[in-house]
């Protein structure tokens, strides 16, 4: 995309003054608390929140990726495992412009979701359900792809980390004190003030801060936090629907995931906002806007649906406006300002392997990552056999034939 | 003396601006090979593609016998055309690819062709790599069009007149199909 680069170093500009904003709350946190609890303190507060803050944002800048590809049960593939994904994946590496293409992972779980993650682009991953795999077309696994891969162009994934890593720190510490408060109990405080000479009265004002911002800077920092997430999942459709050039592929796959009642079996809270769609999020039940990370699929498929004739920042954002019947749109102005139009291309024609062939697949991946044996009976049916099967032989259901496990071909 | 350290000053601005000029031109104009670069190999990865294409399916279709040969004729004017400049090049390579076009749409009708193995995972391959050209070229033209922009635009324009860089061709694929639109007439 042209201008592509600049966009970004302009967002990066303003991601820097956000976290800088959030790490400035931070301080001012520490800063209260020890004055609160210690007249003079006030420094020693700052430093430890800037310990904390930095040894979570060192943890989780080097090793926030194999975290995340551990806690999900996601497992890289090669070309020769799955060169369908394999190929998506490259056809979006060249779109978008980026130098290496990322590294591609399979997650064993029949829900339908995916995430992507990596803090500079040439060390990026992206990772799909096999369920996901099972479930869509190409055009909407493309749309898919595109979306995760766009988070990596925009540099999501750095920003919601370090502005993760700011609020967790800030939630942190005033847990420590707002628990420190309730347990160390009135008295070991008032002991301490009417021993120390001077300062009592500052103390109790900044204990009373100190307080207010621990309630507080959480709540609002979690606000901060969700806003921003689900304005960057606005951007990564937008950004999605313009490097396919096919909105109806990405709108496809949002309904399809939207619909499926199936819970993935490892998303937990924290990893939530990675996902392209809320692993919590039930089908029918209008999750309330301020506390989700992701806006509701129903209103991202409407807008993605509305763009007509052309793709661009602008016509995404005019959608946005209409669907949610407000004045503000929700791309940044440096997309708005590089913006050029382009034509919506035809739908790929419909592809092989047909649906239920490509479910059977999915499910033997799932099985193959799990260590499943395969026997080929000569009835030409596949035997899928657990790994915890403890009998000799194994019965042909169809044919009745029997196959001794010692054949079994561990794929 | 004043008037001596202005002009010294102003001239070394505009050896300042002369150089940045001329190093932003260079870099985007090495873009520009590079994005040709990435699509030159999508191509030939097609080219490579198609004798087995045509292998899988020549047992099926044995009375599709020109459109087969019209891929491979095809093939290798596109084949011979590699390095012969960027509108030769897009022109062999529209031909080109009607011609699979046509032969993939005569496709859907043999069942048993649609069911080989060998056949899905070629036709797979065929799709991944249209839409990569589709996507390469898209990008080719956006960094062609951004050093095109900087050739002609003022003031650039002199530095780009200058030192001779020449504007870059557009990867275009026309559809002769519709420019051969016919013409009725009501007379």
């Amino acid at each position: 995309m042209i201008n592509m680069w600049e966009q970004i170093r302009m967002n990066r500009r303003r991601s820097v003054v956000l976290v800088v904003l959030l790490a400035i709350v931070l301080m001012a946190l520490g800063y209260a608390i020890a004055e609160g609890v210690q007249p003079g303190a006030g420094p020693v507060g700052v430093l430890i929140a800037t310990v904390v803050w930095l040894v979570m944002s060192l943890v989780a800048y080097f090793q926030g990726d194999n975290i995340l590809l551990a806690v999900s049960g996601a497992k890289e593939i090669e070309k020769k495992d799955h060169p369908r994904l394999f190929n998506i994946v490259e056809e979006m590496t060249i779109a978008s412009g980026l130098p290496k293409m990322p590294r591609v992972f399979i997650i064993d779980d029949m829900a339908l979701n995916a995430f992507a993650a990596g803090r500079r682009p040439d060390r990026a991953v992206v990772a799909v359900t096999a369920g996901l795999l099972g479930k869509l077309n190409r055009d909407q696994l493309q749309g898919v792809v595109a979306h995760e891969m766009s988070h990596i162009v925009n540099r999501d994934v750095l920003l919601m980390t370090m502005v993760g890593v700011t609020i967790g720190s800030i939630v942190l510490i005033s847990n420590l004190f707002l628990r420190g408060l309730w347990f160390g109990g009135r008295g070991a405080h008032s002991r301490r003030y009417r021993s120390s000479r001077g300062g009592g009265n500052a103390g109790g004002i900044m204990i009373v801060i100190a307080i207010v911002l621990a309630i507080l800077a959480p709540i609002v920092a979690q606000f901060v936090y969700l806003a921003i997430s689900r304005r960057r999942e606005y951007l990564a459709d937008a950004s999605a629907a313009i490097l396919t050039r096919y909105p109806e592929g990405l709108a496809g796959a949002l309904q399809l995931i939207g619909g499926d009642p199936t819970p993935m079996a490892r998303a937990t809270k924290a990893t939530a906002p990675m996902y392209i769609s809320n692993p919590f999020e039930k089908p029918g039940v209008r999750a309330l806007n301020l506390t989700s990370t992701h806006p509701p699929i129903q209103q991202r498929i409407n807008i993605l649906r509305g763009m007509a004739g052309a793709v661009s920042f602008h016509a995404y954002d005019d959608a946005v406006k209409k669907v949610r019947d407000k004045k503000a749109g929700v791309v940044p102005h440096s997309a708005l300002e590089a913006d050029q139009a382009l034509p919506i291309r035809p739908p790929n024609a419909e592809d092989a392997p047909d649906p239920r062939m490509r479910m059977r697949e999915a499910g033997d991946l799932v099985r193959q990552m799990n260590q499943f044996a395969f026997i080929a009976c000569p009835c030409g049916i596949k035997i899928k056999i657990p790994p915890d099967y403890a009998r000799p032989v194994a019965i042909c259901p169809r044919c009745r034939r029997k196959h001794p496990i010692a054949t079994a071909k561990v794929k | 003396m004043i008037p001596l350290y202005i002009l010294l000053g102003a001239v070394v601005i505009f050896l300042f601006w002369l150089a940045g000029t001329y190093n932003s031109l260079v870099g985007l104009r090495n873009q520009v090979k590079n994005a040709w670069a990435q699509i030159d190999v999508q191509l030939k990865r097609r080219h490579d593609l198609i004798p087995n294409l045509i292998e899988t399916v020549r047992g099926y279709m044995t009375h599709e016998r020109d459109t087969l040969e019209n891929v491979t004729k095809a093939r290798n004017v596109a084949a011979q055309a590699s390095g012969a400049g960027v509108a030769a090049q897009s022109q062999a390579e529209t031909v080109l690819s009607q011609a699979l076009g046509r032969l993939l749409v005569t496709v859907e009708a043999y069942p048993d062709l649609k069911a080989n193995q060998n056949f899905l995972a070629l036709q797979e391959e065929l799709t991944s790599t249209e839409n990569k050209i589709g996507f390469a070229r898209q990008f080719y033209n956006d960094q062609a069009m951004q050093f095109n922009n900087r050739i002609q635009m003022f003031p650039s324009n002199f530095v780009a007149n200058s030192f001779n860089f020449k504007l870059a061709e557009f990867f275009e694929v026309e559809d002769a199909a519709e420019r051969a639109v016919p013409k009725v007439s009501f007379s």
